[in-house]
C-alpha cells in the first residue's frame, strides 16, 4: 500500500495515541510514550504488525502515546495509513 | 436476559477499555450519535480491535450503527459482521420497508464473509414519531428483530414536545412500543436516564418502565447499570410468591383438583405464566438458590 498523503488517528486523551503517518523512503517509527521503558518494544512492535497487515513498506509513523492498549494503538495505526491512502474502513 | 444494556461511546478507547467490568448484560457498542462524522472510520477500526482482542466475555454485543439514509451505514454492516455480534441496533428505524432494507444489507454481509445466515438480529431504535406509529409493522418485520428500542431523547425532539425527568411526554411512546413487542412475541427496552447523578430519579424511572412490560433498559453511565439490573431481577418476595404458586398448582394437580387458590386469592394462569416467567429469570441470573438447568 502506497502511503501519497499526512494523515493523523487518535488522540491525546488518557489511554489513546496519537499517531501521524507521512509518505517516506523506508519505514520508520517514532515513539513518545509515558511508559517508553516498560512498553517501548512491544509498541513498535504492534506499529510494525499493522503496517505489514497493510502491506506498507514506505512511511514515517510518529506516534504519542497516552497509555493505549495493543488494540488501540493497532487501530489507530491502521486508520492513519488508510487515511493517508485516501481509503476508509 | 438483557436487564441492561450500556452504552459505549465508539471511538473512546478509555470506556472501550473497561466496558465488560460493570454488570451489564449486553454492551451497545455506539457507532452513531457518540461519534462524529470526521471520526466514524476510526470507530469501526477501534471498536472491530477492541472486541477481537478483549472479547467482552460475559456480555452480550450490540452495535448501533448509523442510520439508513446515512452514507456509512454500509460500511458499518461490513466492517463489524465479521464479529457477529449478537445484533445491530438500526437508528431511526420508520418503517417495516427501512427494516427489510437493512435485513438484506446484513445478509449480504454475512454471506460475503461466510457467517451463518440469519444468525445477526435486530434491535430497531424506535426514535421519531413515524417510529412509534409503525412499531408493530417493524415489531414484526423480519426474522432478524428480536426486539424493539425506544430512545426518548430524538423522539421527543421530533414531538416536539418538552422532556421531563417524569417522562409524561413519554408514557403513550412507552406503552405503544411495549405492545407492539408483546403483540409481535418479542422484547422491548426502555429509553435510558439521562441524569447520571440522580439515583433516586433513575430507579423510579427504571421501576416505572418495568412495571410498564420492559423487559430492561439501556444506560449511558456505567453508574446506572448496577441499579437497573435490580429493578429488572425478581426481588426475593417474587421468588417465594412463584415458588409458593408453583408448589399450589402442584398439590393442585396432585389431587385432581381444578382450581387452586393461594392465600385466599384463585390461582389462574396468567398468575401461573407470571410464575414461571420470574423462576426461569431467577434460574437464569442465579438468584434464590434456583440453580440453572
Amino acid at each position: 500500500m502506497k502511503i501519497t498523503a499526512n494523515a493523523i488517528a487518535g488522540s491525546l486523551e488518557s489511554n489513546d495515541v496519537l499517531v501521524r503517518v507521512s509518505p517516506a523512503e523506508g519505514l520508520s517509527v517514532e515513539i513518545e510514550s509515558i511508559v517508553l521503558q516498560q512498553f517501548g518494544r512491544q509498541i513498535r512492535q504492534a506499529v510494525l504488525e499493522t503496517a505489514q497487515a497493510l502491506q506498507v513498506e514506505d512511511a514515517a509513523i510518529f506516534l504519542q502515546d497516552k497509555g493505549a492498549i495493543e488494540c488501540t494503538i493497532k487501530a489507530r495505526v491502521e486508520t492513519a495509513l488508510l487515511r493517508a491512502k485516501g481509503e476508509t474502513a | 436476559m438483557r436487564r441492561t444494556m450500556l452504552f459505549v461511546p465508539g471511538n473512546s478507547p478509555a470506556m472501550l477499555l473497561n466496558a465488560d467490568i460493570h454488570g451489564a448484560d449486553a454492551l451497545i457498542f455506539d457507532l452513531e450519535d457518540a461519534v462524529t462524522p470526521a471520526e466514524k472510520d476510526a470507530a469501526r477500526v477501534l471498536v472491530r480491535k477492541a472486541v477481537q482482542a478483549l472479547g467482552y466475555s460475559g456480555c452480550e454485543i450490540i452495535i448501533r450503527i448509523n442510520p439508513l439514509d446515512s452514507a456509512y451505514i454500509k460500511q458499518d454492516i461490513d466492517a463489524m459482521v465479521p464479529l457477529r455480534p449478537a445484533l445491530f441496533m438500526p437508528t431511526k428505524v420508520a418503517s417495516a420497508e427501512e427494516v427489510k432494507q437493512i435485513s438484506a444489507m446484513v445478509a449480504a454481509a454475512e454471506i460475503a464473509y461466510g457467517i451463518a445466515s440469519g444468525s445477526i438480529g435486530l434491535i430497531p431504535l424506535l426514535e421519531t414519531a413515524a417510529g412509534i406509529e409503525h412499531a408493530y409493522e417493524i415489531a414484526r418485520s423480519d426474522p432478524r428483530v428480536k426486539a424493539i428500542f425506544l430512545g426518548a431523547e430524538d423522539l421527543t425532539s421530533d414531538l416536539q414536545a418538552i422532556r421531563s425527568k417524569q417522562g409524561d411526554e413519554i408514557l403513550y411512546a412507552r406503552g405503544r412500543v411495549v405492545i407492539a413487542a408483546r403483540a409481535a412475541g418479542i422484547d422491548a427496552y426502555d429509553t435510558p436516564f439521562t441524569d447520571v447523578n440522580d439515583e433516586e430519579g433513575l430507579e423510579k424511572d427504571a421501576r416505572f418502565a418495568r412495571s410498564l412490560g420492559f423487559s430492561g433498559k439501556a444506560v449511558i453511565s456505567p453508574r446506572h447499570v448496577t441499579a437497573v439490573n435490580v429493578v429488572f431481577s425478581p426481588s426475593q418476595i417474587e421468588i417465594e410468591y412463584a415458588r409458593q404458586v408453583m408448589a399450589a398448582i402442584e398439590e393442585g394437580e396432585r389431587l385432581g383438583k381444578g382450581a387452586v387458590s393461594l392465600n385466599g386469592k384463585m390461582v389462574d394462569k396468567p398468575i401461573v405464566d407470571r410464575a414461571r416467567r420470574v423462576l426461569d429469570a431467577a434460574r437464569a441470573l442465579g438468584l434464590g438458590g434456583i440453580e440453572d438447568a
